[in-house]
């Protein structure tokens, strides 16, 4: 089954290169770990999944770019065609002139309802030529106004074209100390209609990456390709394919599916974050050496105490008693509790792998029993050059935080009523606004009471 | 790419404004290497076969034939215009481009504004018609001018009300040189002021400057170099103040030093719009991020590095002084402090080779010191453009919507009211056609109302003093 990625804005279109560069030049490696036969079916069903081919044998990327500016387009289609292994198809992208000013209401009220037809067009094209559609994948910042707004019009009008089939969007949240100054304001209109409109949103935090460059990857100088790349790494840590529990001896064939379904039992709870380990520089690779239990249980804790990545864990912090049902209010501070969770393992010796301590009740609520709260899937392929890895994604308390932070900061803006005339001047009014607070208010508190 | 049409207005806005083509061809010369009509030139000219003489058609793609500002040139005297055309840029202004008179506007505003306003109305529109036919897509007018003379700020403000009316859509940015203290011109006050209900009321933008501030400037610079403590050579063509490529330190003229700072604010301001980053910032987004309220509209710039050291490797440490500098006093465009006032937003666009950790290291470090009204604590809109200015390896512009503006617009009030309580002056322009007392009390009133805004603002720091409650969802 494949996947369709729609790449929207600056953001979206340069995070969607670094990941198809990513999962290009994982297929490519040698670093496998596996038979010939498992490398195969491994590189045969990615590029089922994300690439189609063309006569020339160089593979085209499933994607529509958008935007409404020429230049990040056009950087991303050269990008793309220098490298010699990919590349995009030179007529899947839609773009403007003039931009969406950061306004979420400029991309959502005027740039959609004008584009759409040309937009859902290019999106249909992609669509028909796969085999069998698994989904949409949308990549997109929730911070400007082209990736937000455009891209909350875009999911509707997916929703409204593919009334069955997945979608997934990816959105980055932005650093907390600004990169816009209307972010929260744009954030807080996308993730509310998104909400409506989407499967999940999987979420990836600038702040967090911003991070792991630094802690983890040791650069000194972090841009924001460096940035992307790690955000790459991690989507392709769960987008390769992998052998699902009751898959059989083939890949999963309905990857989104998969993925969603489980970890998205009931509509209220649709945030999804994601951590990856281990994560380190490529000239580190060779001198380490990982063991899977504790890999395991770096990761489990890493879900137990919300922490971002392998160091600065607070190892102080324990599920509650099981046994014992105990009303939220009550449960140990700063834990994190889960609705479901799934774990994907790659590499070496992934069968003798015990996650049994992922099962254990106490780490979720009471709605599922932990068999169903709990998933896994394992390939003895490696992933990019990592002899073992472990990657989480996870439907729990993670998003709580800078959730409320955002919605916070938006509503104490909103209560000045600063910068609403520049979206009210697009048809965004106060009510609209007052709407999108209630619908994620609701979320907050739906997570707040796990 | 968006396309930006700038009107120069009055001998000042045409002598920035030739600063700015200059360095405009300039920039985009040392970055398009194999003479390609590309994205980026297009932004700010058209590219014409001029083979068939003037009128030819424009070429969208290949070669650059024949490169013609989009712009129109304004001025009621011939001196400065006549200037251009003899000069090296004769090549990128056709006629039709151009409007002159011969007389000038006796720096009065009245005159400007109300006798050759409509005398050249039709004009105006017609051309301004023509200059947006050749863009496909118009994003943004410029207007350069001064405010203490007659044409800049009379036409001037003119002009920004046709532009509103037959264009609505399109964002209007104003570059306005204020007068001093010791300003030669009698009348400024008068002519600031009635120019400044016309930006209140119709400027989607405007970026004050002060004279005062760009000669302190221009003198720092020739401290700087002559004072020998400078440890490497500085690289002349990397001089905020310089036209690129000479090799003068002292201009012959002593505006065109003051002149090219203004030209390289409005290079800056345009750059991410023009060239690839990784975080673009266009022109529309800076009136979104920086425009709380909309008579708010007055933002505070700043330019740095003023010059380039010769180093190829640029340490952090001369990095973050680079973003220490921007907020300094004796940096800003105009005669304000903005670290010691309230900021209501905050822009920064960096150019060159600086990464998102050297925004956020800078914006960490600098943030403590600086006061952001309750309801914008984290207000930042920050850009990065990959292409650095001629001659520098980076540089920042910062914007600042900040009370800071607030004593300029007093003391221009001050000096206003000096004049208007004797009545000094005043029968030169009530004689004019359409102007009467009322003129003058509402261009005053406009003021004291934007006046009291600022104060308002610094009085509460902009909240309320508890956090509003949140929405509270019934579990």
């Amino acid at each position: 089954m494949s996947i369709v990625t729609v790449q929207l804005g600056q953001c979206g279109n340069q995070i969607g290169h670094e990941v198809f560069s990513a999962l290009c030049s994982d297929i490519r490696g040698t670093h496998g770990l596996c038979s010939k036969k498992e490398n195969e079916s491994y590189q045969d069903s990615c590029k089922e999944r994300f690439f189609c081919e063309e006569e020339s044998g160089v593979p085209v990327a499933r994607a529509v770019l958008i935007d409404m500016e020429p230049k990040v387009i056009s950087q991303t289609l050269s990008m793309a065609a220098r490298s010699g292994h990919w590349k995009y198809n030179s007529h899947s992208h839609f773009c403007q002139k003039q931009g969406s000013g950061n306004n979420w209401a400029n991309g959502y009220s005027v740039h959609g309802p004008r584009h759409k037809e040309a937009i859902m067009n290019l999106v249909q094209k992609e669509a028909e030529k796969c085999d069998r559609l698994g989904g949409f994948f949308t990549i997109m910042s929730m911070a400007g106004g082209t990736g937000s707004g455009l891209g909350a019009f875009v999911t509707q009008c997916l929703r409204d074209a593919f009334p069955t089939s997945f979608i997934l969007n990816h959105v980055i949240w932005p650093y907390g100390t600004g990169e816009v100054i209307v972010q929260n304001y744009n954030s807080v209109l996308t993730l509310s209609h998104l909400y409506h409109s989407s499967d999940a949103l999987l979420v990836h935090e600038n702040d967090v990456i911003h991070k792991i460059c630094a802690q983890l990857m040791n650069i000194k100088q972090i841009s924001f390709r460096d940035v992307n790349q790690v955000i790459a790494h991690q989507l392709g840590s769960v987008f390769q394919p992998t052998h699902t529990a009751g898959g059989g001896s083939g890949y999963s064939r309905n990857p989104l599916g998969d993925l969603l379904e489980p970890l998205v039992p009931h509509p209220e709870f649709r945030m999804l974050g994601l951590r990856n380990i281990p994560q380190m520089p490529e000239s580190s690779l060779a001198y380490s050496t990982f063991s899977w239990p504790g890999l395991i249980k770096h990761l489990r804790q890493i879900l137990i105490a919300n922490a971002h990545m392998e160091e600065g864990i607070d190892w102080q912090v324990r599920p509650p008693d099981p046994g014992s049902s105990i009303p939220s209010t009550n449960k140990p501070l700063h834990f994190n509790t889960s609705i479901a969770n799934l774990v994907i393992l790659r590499g070496k010796d992934v069968h003798s792998v015990d996650l049994g301590s992922f099962q254990d009740p106490s780490l979720y609520t009471s709605w599922l029993n932990p068999q169903d709260a709990f998933n896994a899937w394992k390939t003895p392929r490696a992933f990019n050059k990592y002899e073992k890895s472990a990657a989480l994604v996870s439907n729990s308390q993670f998003l709580l935080k800078p959730l409320d932070s955002i919605v916070g900061k938006a509503w104490n803006m909103f209560a000045s009523k600063a910068y609403l005339h520049q979206y009210t001047k697009f048809g965004i009014q106060e009510e609209d606004f007052l709407d999108c607070f209630t619908t994620l208010e609701q979320v907050i508190s739906s997570y707040t009471n796990l | 790419l968006s396309r930006v049409s700038p009107f120069a207005v009055g001998q000042c806005g045409n002598q920035v404004g030739c600063r700015f083509w200059d360095l405009a061809l300039r920039e985009h010369a040392a970055v398009n290497k194999k003479g390609i009509y590309d994205e980026a030139l297009s932004s700010f000219f058209r590219n014409v076969d001029t083979r068939s003489g003037d009128n030819g058609p424009d070429i969208y793609k290949g070669k650059i034939c024949s490169l013609k500002a989009r712009a129109l040139l304004i001025d009621m005297e011939e001196g400065v215009v006549n200037e251009i055309l003899q000069g090296p840029l004769r090549d990128v202004f056709d006629s039709k481009q151009l409007i002159t008179d011969v007389s000038g506007s006796g720096n009065n505003w009245a005159v400007g504004h109300k006798i050759y306003g409509c005398q050249y109305r039709e004009n105006i529109v017609e051309k301004l018609r023509k200059t947006a036919e050749h863009c496909d897509c118009l994003q943004c007018f410029f207007i350069i001018h001064s405010m203490g003379g007659g044409t800049g700020s009379g036409l001037g403000t003119f002009v920004l009300n046709l532009l509103e009316e037959e264009f609505p859509e399109v964002y209007r940015f104003v570059t306005s040189v204020y007068p001093s203290g010791e300003d030669d011109v009698i009348t400024s006050p008068y002519n600031s002021v009635l120019a400044m209900k016309e930006l209140n009321e119709h400027a989607d933008c405007v970026l004050p400057i002060e004279n005062e501030s760009l000669f302190e400037i221009v003198n720092k610079i020739h401290q700087m170099i002559n004072s020998g403590k400078l440890g490497s050579t500085v690289k002349q063509n990397s001089l905020v103040t310089s036209s690129a490529g000479s090799a003068k330190t002292l201009q012959e003229k002593p505006f065109d030093a003051m002149n090219n700072i203004v030209a390289n604010l409005l290079l800056n301001l345009t750059s991410s719009a023009r060239f690839e980053g990784s975080l673009n910032m266009d022109l529309n987004e800076i009136s979104m991020n920086l425009v709380p309220f909309p008579r708010l509209h007055y933002l505070v710039s700043s330019l740095t590095p003023l010059y380039t050291l010769a180093d190829v490797n640029v340490p952090s440490r001369r990095l973050d002084q680079m973003f220490s500098d921007a907020f300094s006093r004796d940096h800003q465009l105009i005669q304000a402090d903005p670290k010691h006032s309230l900021y209501l937003a905050c822009a920064l666009l960096v150019r060159g080779n600086v990464q998102v950790s050297d925004l956020r290291r800078n914006i960490e470090r600098l943030k403590p010191s600086l006061h952001f009204v309750s309801w914008n604590q984290e207000g930042w809109k920050t850009g990065l453009c990959s292409v650095p200015p001629v001659g520098h390896s980076h540089s920042l512009l910062a914007l600042a919507n900040n009370t800071c503006v607030k004593p300029t617009f007093i003391e221009l009030k001050d000096r206003f009211m000096k004049l208007y309580k004797k009545k000094a002056h005043l029968h030169h322009y009530l004689q004019i056609d359409g102007m009467e007392q009322s003129c003058f009390s509402e261009a005053v009133s406009s003021l004291s109302d934007l006046i009291e805004e600022y104060n308002e603002l610094d009085a509460t720091k902009g909240g309320p003093r508890v956090d509003p409650s949140r929405l509270k969802i019934a579990v």
